[in-house]
């Protein structure tokens, strides 16, 4: 482990995701890599841009293509205690999707009554630059 | 790896975990739990059938803190704590209780 | 920030997501198969133009040597830099987006 980790000093980390799902394993790589990171008490975020917002889509079931369905796995970021997930709303506009064609993604408040909460932020161009330069450590996938 | 069990041998990876999801059973579970020295109670069932129940959910096998948080929500702060599940579970509840549940390694440890 | 780019602008979009969320101020680094990005006469000239106007643009120089590409082909304000001046970009900015 790295001596950062050891260190107990907290960096943010954002896990910059632009390809879609199922052609590569890019996606559930990066989407298990944030877990552990997560998992290590690690400050992260997760940032779907370009393609990437493809991995959101509702509706996804490999059933037919028989690989596993790891988009289940995206509901478990909240649990992780990853509670922001950023979409880029252009990427999302020139692929003809909106919001609403994303899964829904909750986290649940444990200090507040496990109260269900928002997961996904759908941000500009403008915003995504700005979480993008406030993070510690960037990583993608 | 293979385990033996009643006469029948399953797949394992190096470290024990089932190969296949699919050949779990609750006497394999039993079968483990006895190779390393352990009797299932109910308590620990209850855990077993949880992380069971979370991977049919979520198609993945959660680190032990989630599994903490998790089990707190659903049985209660007295079960949802370390103590508690390490003592049903001395080798690391997320990573043992996965082992008889048939699942792979939890995300999230190493 | 610096912002390193890797890919041909006509093969992946790489180019044009790191022009669309690097932020003013920030240095964008052409390197390998992105360094076609630079070329004045090329479709991505326009990106490359616009970044140029608040932020700074360099290209790797053994990069467009190994693809016989002169400098005088590629968009004026773009800066050529060697692998020493790769490095020295890198220590100037401690935080590093690859845009692979």
């Amino acid at each position: 482990m790295s001596e950062e980790l050891q260190s107990g000093i907290v960096k943010k980390f954002l896990y910059i995701n632009r390809r879609a799902p199922h052609g590569t394993n890019y996606a559930q790589e990066g989407l298990e890599v944030a877990l552990i990171g997560a998992a290590f008490d690690q400050d992260v975020a997760m940032a779907y841009l370009d393609d990437g917002v493809f991995q959101l889509k509702a509706g996804q079931d490999t059933k037919a293509i028989g690989t596993k369905n790891f988009s289940a796995t995206y509901r478990a970021l909240g649990d992780y205690d990853v509670k922001r997930v950023y979409v880029e709303r252009e990427s999302l506009e020139r692929r003809g999707l909106s919001e609403d064609d994303l899964m829904p993604l909750v986290y649940e408040d444990e200090d507040d009554d496990w109260e269900e909460k928002p997961l996904i932020h759908v941000v500009s161009a403008r915003e995504m630059q700005q979480i993008i330069s406030e993070s510690d450590v960037l990583l993608n996938f | 790896m293979t385990l033996e069990i009643n006469g029948q041998s399953f797949e394992t990876d190096e470290e024990g975990y089932l190969a296949n999801l699919s050949d779990w059973s609750s006497e394999l579970a039993e079968a483990m739990a006895q190779h390393d020295g352990c009797d299932l109670t109910e308590n620990h069932w209850e855990v077993v059938n949880f992380l069971r129940e979370y991977y049919d959910e979520y198609q993945i096998a959660p680190a032990v803190r989630v599994l903490t948080k998790a089990i707190g929500k659903r049985l209660g702060k007295d079960k949802g704590n370390s103590r508690y599940l390490y003592e049903l579970f001395p080798y690391g509840p997320a990573k043992q209780a996965c082992k008889y549940a048939g699942l792979p390694k939890p995300t999230g440890c190493v | 920030m610096l912002h390193v780019v890797n890919k041909s602008p006509f093969e992946k979009n790489c180019l044009e997501s790191c022009a669309r969320l690097s932020q003013a101020g920030s240095c964008i680094l052409l390197i390998e198969d992105g360094v076609y990005g630079a070329l004045a006469d090329g479709e991505a000239c326009e990106v490359v133009q616009t970044c140029l106007e608040d932020r700074q643009v360099c290209v790797l120089g053994e990069d467009l040597q190994a693809r016989g590409i002169e400098p005088d082909r590629i968009v004026s304000g773009v800066e050529v830099v060697d692998y020493a001046g790769f490095v020295k970009l890198a220590v100037e900015h401690p935080k590093v987006q690859s845009w692979l």
